[in-house]
């Protein structure tokens, strides 16, 4: 079992690396979807908005 | 379909990993000379191979966005730059680790070691370029430049062990151009954990672009927010 640290070290830097990277992507993927959705929603409320504004102006 | 194609490559890609683990600590031999320590050799070359293919991949799209103009192609580059930069870094670390019993130092200034290094902080670069520039088509027809010209660097890897006195191992053809590796299940445990890590590779790349058209979907509707709000206060 000669230098069986040097491989062990070896193997739980690749692993912790490649799940941190993984974590990472995912964690930066959720954030980037949730801003996508509360993005979608606040446009679509001055889409209607801006759609219903010469309405109001002509009926006032 | 997409979907569940997804989920079918990340549970081969697990598998495959789980497989090339139980290879090189249970079922591979002890090479000769090196013995327990030499089982690094396993995953360093197959982060190796990966994080090389990554750079072509760079070049590839970069030369492919230039040509076409298409953001995908841009979207490709930047995505394997930074899958390949996370791999050429687990090369760096793997190899430095494995050099101190048998070398007797972490690190040395040794060819291949060098531009290896070279690589790695050529792509760091690139990187750096990336996510401190905003993203307009001029900064990423000048990183699509860059990309192409830095993967030169990665035939300069390959072929440093034959080009320079070297004490770097050329292990899977030796400088006599025989073979490396003395045992059938040394070349299958090898060859499975270039499958796993191809896979890995393919995964991240997925994962990563399909971050980036997110980021450029936002970008849009950032942009029809900006015009719905000028439109209202008009």
């Amino acid at each position: 079992m000669e230098h069986f640290p040097y491989l062990l070290a070896a193997y739980s830097i690749i692993f912790v690396l490649i799940a941190l990277y993984v974590i990472f992507l995912q964690s930066r993927q959720a954030r980037l979807r949730n801003r996508i959705r509360a993005a979608e929603a606040r446009l679509a409320r001055l889409d209607e908005t801006v759609a219903r504004r010469p309405r109001d102006a002509a009926s006032s | 379909m997409a979907r569940s194609l997804s989920v079918l490559g990340r549970l081969l890609t697990v598998l495959l990993m789980l497989t090339a683990i139980f290879m090189v600590f249970a079922w591979v031999p002890n090479e000769a000379e090196q013995g327990l320590v030499q089982r690094i050799f396993y995953f360093h070359v197959a982060c190796a191979w990966v994080a090389f293919a990554a750079f072509a991949l760079v070049a590839v799209g970069g030369i492919f966005f230039l040509w076409l103009g298409q953001t995908v192609f841009d979207d490709l580059a930047y995505a394997a730059a930074e899958t390949g930069m996370l791999f050429c870094t687990l090369v760096l670390i793997t190899g430095s680790i494995w050099a101190k019993p048998i070398w007797g130092t972490w690190w040395t200034w040794d060819s291949r070691l060098t531009t290896t290094l070279i690589l790695w902080m050529l792509y760091g670069g690139y990187l750096l370029l990336r996510a401190l520039s905003e993203p307009t088509p001029q900064i990423a027809r000048f990183a699509a430049v860059f990309g192409i010209v830095a993967a030169a660097d990665v035939p300069v890897i390959i072929v440093s062990v034959r080009l320079w006195r070297t004490i770097h191992p050329a292990v899977i053809v030796t400088r006599e151009g025989t073979h490396g590796l003395e045992d059938p299940r040394m070349v299958i445990t090898l060859l499975v954990s270039l499958a796993a890590f191809t896979a890995l590779l393919v995964w991240f790349l997925t994962l990563r672009m399909a971050m980036l058209r997110d980021a450029d979907r936002l970008q849009t509707l950032m942009r029809n927010i900006a015009l719905a709000e000028a439109a209202l206060e008009d």
